[in-house]
């Protein structure tokens, strides 16, 4: 097992577990599992993961499955946002 | 048709009124706000002028939409030369004045010399007095737009003022309307202060008219429905505000930290949007009282904060707990991480300032932040700051600072010089993150490539404005591309430059195009004005527009050598993130950005750029 970070972002931030702190928490994950896994395990839709970055460099969407997490990574997640 | 075909020329040294038929061809060229009121300066104004003698003009100007039922159609610019940057100036502010303006039956209102006293300009639709101001001289924004509504017994007159900032000549001071809402940058509110004006006051119940109502009604409501099924417009941007952009920026490692000496914030979610909505510890309430829209907008971006009572800013203060114009995006970057500041109750009095005084919140947090590396560096000492201990994170320090220049007193009258004359005063002008004299906004060019490039070439000095390619860089808006990469990079400037130029002149709030391309604003237009308003056309106008604010900026003495980065961003690199270990690569962006222009590598236009656009 891996304990990745996981952020989750604007409206995402309902997904995360009660009392998390900044947006963040701390998954366990199996080795070798990948950032789609991690989406499927907190039962977030596709359309709500418009930007995923992975140590804040972009993850394109047909990347997801087989971008591999390694221990210490922070995956940080929002739906589409938009500011200026 | 959409444009009323008149506006008012007021001479303050004379104190005349008068009223012009407005110029169809150029609105044809130029199509109305930013560009049309760009070609009436620049054919009326010496781009040599002190922008603060009395021989500079000031232009209040809507675009044809302002007014109208389309979304977000309440926008008006203040054109003028920005004394801040000696460039063309144009600020574009929401709220409610811009709609109550056209709705008084005038495109735009032309503001020329300088009266011997303080004045007020009264709009009531035809009925135009140049009113004294003796009573409001002094008075904040907030005492102003009231002591107005109260003078005229009306509570829906829509006031734009300048408070301190702009009276005393702070470079950066802005102009506000409905009491949070500003025409921001360059310093435009200087300029009203160097012509004692204090106020515009409009009442206008006459309507607009458009061409074919029908087919206008039609082309709103399709388009507003774009809007509304759109996640950014229809939920992110209600929800969260241009805020939400703070983690976003900090996560890719692009969110200018401490004068920009570094790319990403320890503190960032402590001054973040979901930080806004979150209980506070102190009173369990949240700082995010609601959310808020300008005339006819459907998005409502807006932000309204409410204090905690017990804050060290406010809590022998009682004005101050009501709630207010909250951070948005920018002005939190400035005053909170550009200055190593998390305490997001500081921010947001230092926000209240700017409304309440009439001043830039990117400016001021910048030219602070500056201020803080020289106090760090022993080059500023106590004996300049009046005895405060200007420390990068200092919420004291900022409270302190923020009302002291809008107040235009103590050490503030040096942080309204701006961060570029105040940082060569003290002998440091590296230290100044400027470009053209205006201080930069709210993202790093070195983890987001393209906006080096729209820094430097902005004709208005440092800008994200004038093309937000974060857009497409970070957000994958209309499409995504690599912020690290400086390929493609001059074409996307560009494109994004010209279009918004086109936004910018129909009066329409450039946030709409998250959901809406010249695609969505050209039937809108088409059904509202007079002549034929394509996409093609709109780009035409939009880079028609661009040459000519080039031109100007070239006339009044600027070359291609101000088309630059400061050294810290062309050769530091990025210590942390993804951009660690990259400069700005604007050197590989800039010659192409020239060509694709069609101007010469020395940046000018050339004649057969100027004759293809009817430039020349
Ligand atoms: S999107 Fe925001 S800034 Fe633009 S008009 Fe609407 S409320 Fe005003």
């Amino acid at each position: 097992m891996a304990k990745v970070t996981l952020k989750l972002f604007a409206l995402l931030g309902r997904h995360l577990p009660p009392g998390s702190v900044a947006n963040a928490t701390e998954v366990e994950i199996p080795d070798g599992s990948d950032i789609g896994a991690l989406i499927a395990r907190f039962a977030l839709s596709e359309k709500d993961c418009h930007l995923v970055l992975l140590n804040g460099a972009f993850v394109p969407p047909d990347s997801r499955t087989s971008t591999r997490l390694s221990p210490g990574d922070t995956v940080s997640i929002w739906p589409p946002i938009g500011g200026g | 048709m959409s444009w009323t075909g008149k506006f008012l020329r007021i001479d303050l040294t004379k104190g005349t009124v008068g009223t012009e038929e407005l110029n169809r061809e150029w609105a044809r060229q130029y199509l109305g706000q930013r560009g049309l009121a760009t070609k009436y300066f620049a054919e009326e104004v010496d781009p040599k002028v002190d922008p603060l003698s009395p021989a500079n003009k000031m232009i209040f100007t809507t675009g044809p939409l302002t007014g109208t039922a389309a979304s977000t159609g309440g926008r008006y610019s203040v054109v003028t030369k920005g004394p801040l940057t000696g460039c063309i100036a144009c600020s574009n502010s929401g709220g409610f004045f811009g709609n109550e303006l056209k709705n008084a039956g005038w495109d735009m209102i032309i503001v020329e010399g300088k009266s011997p006293r303080p004045v007020y300009l009264s709009v009531e639709n035809e009925t135009v007095e140049i009113r004294d101001a003796a009573e409001f001289w002094g008075k904040t924004v907030w005492e102003t737009e009231n002591g107005l509504k109260a003078r005229h017994q009306d509570p829906m007159l829509r006031v734009a003022s300048i408070g301190a900032a702009g009276e005393k000549g702070a470079l950066y001071a802005c102009i506000v309307n409905d009491m949070h809402r500003a025409a921001g940058r360059s310093g435009v509110g200087a300029v009203m202060g160097s012509k004692n004006l204090k106020a515009i006051a409009v009442r206008g119940t006459r309507g607009v008219t458009v061409k074919d109502p029908d087919r206008f009604i039609k082309a709103t409501i399709e388009q507003k429905k774009v809007l509304a099924d759109n996640a950014v417009t229809g939920q992110g941007l209600p929800k969260y505000g241009t805020q939400v952009l703070m983690n976003v920026i900090n996560e890719i490692g692009a969110l200018p930290t401490r004068n920009f000496r570094d790319v990403q914030f320890e503190g960032a979610h402590k001054i973040s949007a979901e930080a806004m909505h979150e209980p506070r510890v102190t009173d369990g309430k949240a700082n995010l009282a609601t959310n808020g829209a300008c005339f006819g907008c459907t998005i409502a971006c807006g932000r309204i904060s409410r204090m905690d009572a017990g804050h060290f800013s406010i809590a022998t203060r009682p004005q101050y707990k009501e709630p207010s114009g909250g951070v948005e995006y920018e002005a939190a970057w400035a005053v909170g991480a550009d200055c190593g500041v998390d305490d997001l109750e500081a921010c947001t009095f230092a926000n209240f300032m700017c409304n309440e005084h009439g001043f830039d919140p990117i400016s001021f947090g910048s030219t602070l932040a500056a201020a803080m590396e020289m106090y760090e560096m022993g080059v500023l000492t106590r004996e300049h700051t009046g005895g405060i201990e200007l420390k990068f994170g200092s919420a004291e320090a900022l409270v302190k600072m923020a009302e002291l220049t809008g107040k235009g007193e103590g050490f503030g009258v040096e942080l309204g010089l701006g961060s570029r004359r105040l940082c060569a005063k003290y002998g440091h002008p590296e230290l100044s993150m400027t470009v053209k004299s205006q201080e930069f906004p709210a993202y790093d060019p070195r983890g987001i490539q393209g906006m080096g490039l729209t820094y430097a070439t902005s004709n208005r000095g440092a800008c994200h404005l004038r093309s937000y390619t974060v857009a497409s860089e970070v957000l994958g808006i209309p499409f995504k591309s690599d912020p690290l990469a400086t390929e493609g990079k001059a074409a996307l400037v560009k494109a994004f430059q010209d279009a918004t130029a086109a936004f910018d002149a129909s009066g329409i709030c450039i946030f709409t195009t998250f959901a809406w391309s010249l695609e969505n604003l050209a039937p809108q237009l088409d059904a509202a004005c007079e002549g034929e308003w394509t996409p093609d056309v709109l780009l035409e106008v939009g880079e028609r527009i661009w040459t000519l604010e080039r031109q100007f900026n070239l006339a009044a003495g600027m070359t291609a050598a101000d088309d630059t980065l400061p050294k810290r961003l062309l050769k530091d690199a990025a210590k942390t993130g993804p951009a660690k270990g990259l400069a700005s690569g604007l050197d590989k962006m800039l010659p192409e950005y020239y060509q694709l222009r069609g101007w010469t590598p020395d940046g000018v236009p050339t004649a057969d750029t100027l004759k293809r656009l009817h430039l020349a």
